[in-house]
């Protein structure tokens, strides 16, 4: 277990008129390597919970331990939970300030002690990772690339600390189809070719739907699911009462089977779906 | 000619690369008109031009060849650049960017007070703006405390407020969760039915583009694909090979027919395919 969050509450103006349950009693335990979508609608907690994984907050009561350390601990060393706990910010681009894109990327872990050749190192191999070619592109300002290839920096600049951990919020927000395809294929990348656990948030179903095994849904507060994603797009009325919804496809095939067809009632992905109907048809017509 | 709301003549918009000083063309001589009362979906990966075509529509942009007409006045023309933003408003991506005043309703206020509007005027048009857009129950609430799909119909009852015959949407859902997708989407549908708003919605989500009269398709400066949702979707690989999705629907129609099944290619809904199969 790499992360173990018990009793989480998170309180904003307490013991005022406006006091507001922010978190409310989170328990979850997250595995080495798991790779988990965090879904909930605006105002349902999930930026301040993930706020709270690398004690950008502090919560009111509860604790968080990571690889069993309690990282609100006055005795916890800030440094290492940062780097252990990558945070990628809603658009990360904005937070570029170097003036060339590998300062940028340095910049963090620059801050870790390393050698000149280890940073180097790392720049080089998180840029390629991100698809950003680090010969041409090294010198140049940030502030010249499209905003797809600035949020690389951003993310590369953070996969530079080689974290434990990554979260990811909203990474393809404001993106248009390719360039959220592109940046999603290097997310999975990086999970294949690195021990690394992945949170990733998201209001897009179709991609938490494409790359994670394990959803947690937050509403008011509160962990309202916590399954594996066929589980979890099962319930789509509880879904869609949290103003939330499941991808196109899933709700194609729970009609579909809704109509008596004999098919699998969750899918994720069209090509599951499609493999799924040709089965079915071709056994339909054997009989 | 009287149907016509938009006309865009011919028109190129060029501008100096940041890098090395060259004349770039983001929009290459296009031509388009935009129909009274017409609901146009505009297409294209990021840098197609597409955000630039819509700002020419309302004199942000000047075009550096060719003409702009809205409602017959040129957009070169200054004498005619107040009327032409009047009637054709415009709806950003970011609701955050468009707010200005801390009450609701005086920020939808801003705009007619802005053309001189009389006060009871104002008024009337205030209320009859958050009512279309239901957000009458929080006139006098702080916008920062509105969720970003309520912040976003704010921002589009201010423009409301000027009484446009014409809004045009940069992306208006980009940063919204899926229940704010959803308001935006209605309020969007509800202008153009009940009201008779000509809508122009630039997007990168497929669900919303099947709700329009007409779609474009922008790839480097041209319109490359134009038609009907179902005759645009329904070319799948070429809408995917200009960097878009075709909904996940159409998408299973296209591959169980190349799985060798006979099946129409031009769904879009999830209705349709089950009805079919």
């Amino acid at each position: 277990m790499i992360m173990k969050i018990s009793d989480l509450k998170y309180i904003y103006n307490p013991n005022t008129p406006f006091e507001k349950k922010a978190l409310d009693n989170i328990n979850v335990e997250i595995d080495r390597g798991e790779f988990i979508g965090l879904i909930g609608h605006t105002g349902s907690g999930k930026s301040t919970l993930v706020q709270h994984l690398n004690r950008l907050m502090k919560p009111t009561s509860g604790t968080i331990l990571i690889d069993g350390i309690d990282i609100n601990e006055k005795e916890t060393d800030l440094k290492s939970i940062r780097q252990k706990v990558g945070l990628v910010f809603q658009y990360p681009e904005h937070q570029l300030f170097e003036e060339t894109i590998y300062k940028d990327i340095a910049f963090g872990p620059k801050n870790l002690d390393l050698s000149e050749e280890e940073i180097e190192e790392r720049v080089r191999d998180s840029m390629e990772l991100v698809g950003l070619d680090y010969d041409t592109l090294k010198d140049r300002s940030p502030f010249e690339l499209s905003g797809g290839q600035k949020r690389r920096v951003a993310i590369a600049g953070v996969v530079a600390m080689k974290p434990d951990i990554l979260i990811l919020d909203e990474p393809t927000a404001g993106l248009d189809p390719r360039g959220r395809d592109e940046i999603l294929g290097e997310i999975q990348d990086l999970y294949k070719k690195n021990d690394i656990t992945i949170i990733l948030v998201s209001h897009s179903m179709e991609d938490i739907a494409r790359l994670v095994d394990r959803i947690l849904v937050m509403h008011k507060g509160k962990i309202s699911m916590d399954d594996t994603t066929v589980e979890v797009f099962k319930r789509v009325d509880e879904l869609k009462n949290m103003g939330l919804g499941v991808p196109q496809i899933t709700e194609f095939m729970r009609a579909f089977h809704k109509k008596g067809n004999k098919v699998k009632e969750t899918v994720l992905t069209v090509e599951e779906g499609r493999d799924e109907i040709l089965k079915y048809l071709r056994s339909k017509s054997d009989a | 000619m009287d149907d016509v709301m938009i006309k865009i003549n011919k028109a190129t918009y060029e501008y100096k690369s940041l890098i090395d000083d060259s004349i770039q063309q983001a929009v290459k001589n296009v031509d388009i008109e935009v129909k009274k009362g017409e609901f146009l979906v505009i297409l294209g990966h990021n840098g197609s031009g597409k955000s630039t075509l819509a700002k020419l529509m309302n004199g942000l942009l000047l075009p550096a060849r060719g003409d702009i007409d809205v409602m017959g006045m040129n957009t070169r023309d200054d004498e005619q650049i107040w009327n032409i933003r009047e009637k054709t408003g415009m709806v950003f991506q970011n609701p955050d960017n468009q707010i200005v005043a801390t009450i609701v309703e005086e920020d939808v206020a801003f705009g007619p007070e802005n053309l001189g509007v009389p006060q009871e005027e104002i008024r009337k048009r205030v209320d009859e703006a958050l009512e279309l857009v239901e957000m009458t129950d929080y006139k006098t609430h702080a916008p920062h405390l509105l969720s970003g799909g309520q912040k976003q119909r704010v921002a589009i009852a201010g423009i409301l407020a000027m009484r446009p015959d014409c809004i045009i949407f940069d992306e208006p859902t980009s940063m919204l969760d899926p229940s704010g997708r959803i308001e935006v989407m209605n309020t969007i549908k509800k202008l153009n039915k009940d009201d008779e708003k000509t809508i122009v919605l630039i997007t990168h989500y497929m669900d919303e583009a099947v709700e329009g009269d007409r779609v474009l398709v922008m790839e480097d400066g041209e319109i490359v694909m134009e038609g009907t949702p179902r005759e645009v979707f329904s070319q799948v690989e070429k809408v995917k090979s200009y960097g878009l999705d075709v909904p996940q629907v159409t998408e299973l129609a296209y591959e169980l027919r190349k799985a060798g099944l006979d099946i129409r290619e031009d769904i879009l809904s999830i209705e349709e395919l089950v009805e079919l199969l």
